[in-house]
């Protein structure tokens, strides 16, 4: 009975009666901890570096690539005729959009019409004489100004400049 | 073959006899707060209704900046029942919405989140930023001027978001602008993404619903109420509430049409009376309140980031709320009554504004 309770003891430990040689046992057993180690480590490796290999090209295709637009340094904005005084209208500058704006002492001015809060498209209020953005009651006066409702910066200005007929926009 | 048959047959290959079990042993708590039972149930069959109408509009509904109004209009004007479908998918996603926040606080103020229920909770306030997710990116694909705008501002804030912000904003819109890229995009969040990551969820909320049963509020005793049976009694209750809803949404169909407004204009100005979906109005009315500055920061960026806070707070909330603390108690519910004081003062002001 007691050898066998010995036996099963050391086997539960791990040294099998097969191989009595408690250093040759313990030294299979660090060989065969240090190669199971090994084993993990290296499918850890493979596997991150399948999910590696996996995500990478996923998170790269769903952020969108850059378009480099040539950038465009003037406008034509409209034309005077077209433009009643105290009254604006909205132009293309590039792909972003811009307001020009006939005061009513006649005087041309331009804008981007990108409201700094929040990106809405700003517009020209003739009774108030100033620019307005509707989505939250921004407003700037008539030199790009924010003066009152949420924005936190001024509309960048452009500068104005007619040939004949045509306004010509540019950049500052 | 009779009936039997067929049961024994099933019940030896996919075990019907276990699930109907399951569903048999379901009971629900009969007492004065009961009615609040019925939101869950609601906001699902809702969802059932955007499922099926969602299918329906994809059979003409076309995905691009050229066509997507177009299309939207030839749903309403040509085809058959087009204007009922498109006007139910829009009516059900609002109702859903209304009974998902109904739902959410009256689960917020019976205390049904505590232990064992806290991941009950989480999931639901996932599902809650999954609903809103859906009415984001659906209210842009029938590409009118009203949703142009939402979206421009709605991606902008995300954009405002210190460090992650901007590369955020790039990914919903597809690039720097909203554009054609954005519809895209928006329109595969709706049909797939959500709807996969939304159903996965769906199911591991019902599973842990049937698993802890259903929560008793503090002022009533577990012990003494009374129960009903789920099958048949409260399903049929359910019943009644849903042929309803459905009566509700084909009137307010055929009374209240959705509109579709103007198509959307890359270089137009805002219109005047802008305003979002009322389930953000109370936010919306809040950017629009704060003022430019506050401190040193961008008053919109305090106010982004405040809300974000608050969103977190939701999602914990079960962690937070320790039931051996009363006075925390105490503090949770008079902060979730200035909650809803808030949102509510808030919209109407939104609305009338």
């Amino acid at each position: 009975m007691k050898t066998e309770s010995h036996q099963d003891s050391l086997e539960q430990k791990g040294e099998c009666a097969q191989c009595p040689n408690r250093t040759h046992a313990a030294e299979a057993e660090h060989d065969g901890k240090g190669r199971r180690r090994f084993l993990n480590y290296l499918l850890g490796t493979g596997f991150g570096a399948t999910l590696i290999a996996i995500f990478y090209p996923i998170i790269r295709f769903i952020t969108p690539p850059m378009i480099i637009e040539a950038t465009q340094n003037s406008v034509t904005a409209g034309k005077i005729n077209e433009l009643a005084v105290n009254s604006g209208k909205i132009f293309k500058f590039g792909n972003k959009p811009g307001i020009l704006i006939r005061s009513a002492s006649g005087e041309l001015k331009a804008f981007s019409a990108v409201c700094t809060h929040l990106d809405c498209i700003v517009q020209y209020e003739p009774e108030k004489k100033q620019i307005s953005c509707a989505c939250h009651n921004g407003q700037y006066n008539l030199s790009g100004q924010n003066i009152g409702g949420p924005p936190p910066r001024p509309l960048e200005e452009f500068v104005v400049n007619t040939r004949g007929e045509e306004i010509i926009v540019s950049k500052a | 073959m009779n009936a039997e048959t067929v049961r024994l047959w099933l019940d030896d290959r996919i075990g019907i006899g276990s699930i109907a079990a399951v569903a048999r042993k379901k009971e629900i708590p009969v007492h004065r707060h009961s009615i609040w039972y019925y939101f869950g149930g609601m906001t699902l069959f809702l969802f059932s209704v955007q499922v099926g109408t969602g299918i329906l509009l994809l059979l003409y509904y076309r995905p691009s900046a050229e066509t997507a109004f177009e299309s939207v209009q030839f749903i309403v004007t040509e085809v058959k029942f087009g204007w009922l479908i498109r006007s139910v998918h829009s009516w059900s996603a609002n109702l859903m919405i209304a009974t998902l926040f109904i739902h959410m606080f009256s689960v917020f103020f019976m205390k049904a989140y505590r232990r064992p229920r806290e991941m009950t909770w989480v999931s639901g306030v996932l599902l809650l930023f999954l609903a809103v997710g859906f009415g984001f990116s659906g209210y842009l694909l029938p590409w009118n001027k009203l949703a142009f705008f939402a979206t421009k501002v709605g991606t902008e804030i995300a954009g405002v978001i210190p460090l992650v912000g901007r590369p955020m904003l790039r990914f919903l819109r597809g690039g720097e602008d909203v554009t054609g890229a954005t519809l895209t995009r928006f329109f595969g969040f709706h049909v797939a993404v959500l709807p996969a990551i939304t159903t996965a969820i769906i199911g591991a909320h019902l599973m842990l619903v049937q698993m802890h049963g259903m929560s008793v509020p503090p002022g009533v005793d577990n012990e003494k109420v009374k129960r009903m049976k789920f099958i048949p009694n409260f399903l049929l209750r359910d019943l009644i509430g849903w042929v309803l809803a459905i009566g509700a949404l084909a009137a307010l169909a055929a009374l209240f049409p959705w509109e579709l407004g103007e198509k959307a204009d890359a270089f137009a100005s805002a219109p005047a009376g802008i305003r979002p979906e009322w389930y953000f109005l109370f936010m919306f009315q809040t950017l629009k309140f704060i003022p430019a500055k506050i401190l040193f920061f961008d008053g919109e960026v305090v106010g982004i980031l405040a809300f974000g806070l608050g969103g977190l707070m939701l999602f914990i909330l079960p962690f937070l709320d320790k039931p051996d603390k009363p006075r925390r108690k105490t503090v949770i519910t008079v902060i979730g009554v200035i909650v809803v004081i808030y949102i509510v003062v808030l919209t109407i002001i939104g609305y009338l504004g």
